[in-house]
């Protein structure tokens, strides 16, 4: 069995089509990057993986049962999103922030057990917030604010973690702690899908590339497999060589 | 900021000042009580707790309100439940001035839901949609403002009752307005207080919140009714006091934070105290003229709303 299944999607905004009968099957334990060009409906596959959206046609399945039929708490223990440009709130802790990552196991009043703490305490230890946790979540900076983020996906204790666009707010030194970090919670035996704009990081930090263009799969594979001068003129329209990272050898793409 | 120690004081205070609000009036003390312990109870008493409650009420629509439209210059004036509750009670004071007070509060609560009904009809394929809520609700709060205008200059005569009403006032308020408001706020407060981490939630963005496992648009569906139930039965009672349900969510944040759980317990004391401080103020100015509660209100609440617009950069 498949672990996570996309079946013949369709998602539409209003009479425009952005997925049209897409087929994936996203592999277990890894860490799979959704690229393409700006419109290609990356993130709104994603966003249909979480729920946000509904599909118009097909489905989705998590070891086998569908998403949008299950009860959206049910499947907040099962995925968690990172979503693109989350809001901090005033007036409430880095602590109570990532306190959130548990709404879906705890009582519905919110209250938090001992467990819940320790938890949140874990999550806040292992994004190096620890020292940082009762001061107010709006007083951090976008780096910190991302791994404050992270730690609540953290608490949320899923097996699944979406993330979407995650580096986009960041400078390059922020960028590549949370690509980091990313692999840490991989490490973990988390499953990551994560919609990334640098077709380089993506070849560096992530296992698996699913290329969209147009609202349909143009390629997926290792990034050894999927990153050629044919499919970046293909999908990007643009002229570009592929060579080897000289620190990692993953391939990386140069413009011409 | 010691958000346990201010949820604490709160109680405090609020009962130093129902008891101050008892003690003090036109009449000083000792000719009230003798007179009879008539004034003290039946109207000081009655009229403190219906402060308390309709203040409670207003403060708690804010909450609500300002929790699912996510911004926090929203209130219950914005989104149009005063103007409904305002132009039901206009009309039936204006039109039918035989029957007035007994269908008052009925009246004022359906005109609200009425504009509610109205407002969720207008936004309907939007998913609620926060900023389009609170665009909607300004054109629906001018509009039916135009209507009671309308409504006012066409009956010159019996305009002083319904103006008084629309600026909001406790006068003559007892203790049957205290038998309305009880039973209402001893409901909706617990469902209120329900709410509070999904209010959380829905505070950290909708993609964030479903995926936290909060269902938003139910979420705001449930908001919505409590807080126009809540704002429909003190405006039904003590008209439009206005104000209270924008300022009240804001001290509140400004002492115990932005979680709801401590939130809005705190945003009902708070709103408590500023009815009733504005009431003790309306009567003991300049006695014996009363000035209505809410021009109070207003007169401290426009100024504040204007030093919050000066800080806040999030629209």
């Amino acid at each position: 069995m498949n672990y996570l299944s996309i079946e013949n999607l369709t998602v539409s905004y209003g009479d425009k089509v952005i997925l049209n009968e897409l087929n994936l099957q996203i592999p277990k334990g890894k860490i799979t990057a959704l690229i393409g060009p700006n419109g290609c409906g990356k993130s709104t596959l994603l966003k249909t993986v979480a729920r946000i959206l509904s599909p118009k046609q097909g489905q989705i399945l998590l070891q086998g049962e569908s998403l949008h039929k299950q009860d959206t708490r049910q499947v907040a223990r099962k995925l968690a999103l990172l979503p693109q440009a989350p809001i901090t709130p005033e007036g409430v802790t880095i602590r109570e922030l990532v306190g959130y990552g548990r709404a879906p196991w705890g009582s519905r009043w919110g209250r938090l057990s001992d467990e819940d703490r320790a938890i949140v305490q874990h999550a806040l230890e292992q994004v190096g917030l620890l020292e940082l946790a009762d001061r107010p979540a709006t007083d951090l900076s976008g780096g910190q604010r991302q791994r404050a983020w992270i730690a609540m996906i953290l608490a949320q204790k899923t097996d699944l973690v979406l993330l979407d666009e995650p580096t986009t707010w960041l400078d390059i030194a922020h960028q590549i702690e949370l690509l980091k970090l990313m692999r840490e919670l991989n490490l973990q035996g988390k499953t990551i899908v994560v919609v990334l704009h640098d077709l380089n990081q993506a070849c560096r930090y992530c296992d698996e590339l699913v290329v969209l263009k147009q609202g349909a799969v143009q390629q997926q594979g290792t990034p050894e497999q999927v990153l050629t001068q044919k499919l970046v003129e293909e999908v990007f329209d643009l002229c570009a060589e592929i060579h080897p990272d000289p620190v990692a050898g993953s391939p990386t793409l140069v413009p011409v | 900021m010691y958000p346990r120690l201010t949820l604490t004081l709160l109680p405090v205070f609020l009962l130093v000042l129902a008891i101050s609000g008892v003690l003090l009036g036109s009449l000083d003390l000792q000719t009230a009580l003798s007179t009879g312990p008539d004034i003290l109870t039946d109207l000081r008493l009655s009229r403190v707790l219906v402060a308390i409650l309709a203040g409670a009420g207003l403060g708690l629509a804010g909450a609500m309100i300002q929790g699912v439209v996510r911004n926090p210059l929203a209130s219950p004036d914005i989104i149009g439940v005063t103007g409904g509750s305002g132009l039901a009670a206009t009309a039936l004071l204006l039109l039918f001035p035989g029957v007035a007070f007994g269908w008052m509060i009925p009246a004022a609560i359906v005109g609200a839901l009425l504009t509610m009904a109205l407002m969720l009809w207008l936004v309907r394929n939007q998913d609620l949609n926060p900023a389009r809520l609170v665009l909607v609700g300004v054109a629906l709060s001018a509009w039916l403002g135009a209507l009671i205008d309308w409504l006012l200059v066409s009956h010159p005569y019996q305009v002083n009752a319904a103006l008084v009403w629309l600026t909001g006032s406790l006068w003559g308020r007892g203790w049957d307005h205290v038998a309305v408001l009880l039973p209402w706020l001893l409901v909706l407060f617990p469902l209120a207080l329900m709410m509070a981490l999904r209010l959380d939630l829905l505070a950290l963005g909708d993609e964030a919140a479903e995926g936290l496992g909060a269902n938003v648009l139910q979420t705001r569906k449930l908001a919505l009714l409590l807080s126009v139930a809540l704002a429909a039965v003190s405006v039904a009672v003590c008209g439009a006091i206005s104000f209270v349900g924008l300022i009240s969510p804001h001290l509140a944040r400004l002492l115990v934070g932005g979680s709801h759980h401590r939130l809005i317990p705190a945003t009902a004391m708070i709103g408590a105290v500023l009815v009733l401080l504005a009431d003790i103020l309306a009567r003991t100015l300049a006695p014996p003229i009363e000035l209505p509660a809410g021009v109070l209100t207003s007169l401290i609440g426009a100024p504040y709303f204007l030093f919050l617009l000066t800080r806040y950069r999030g629209w």
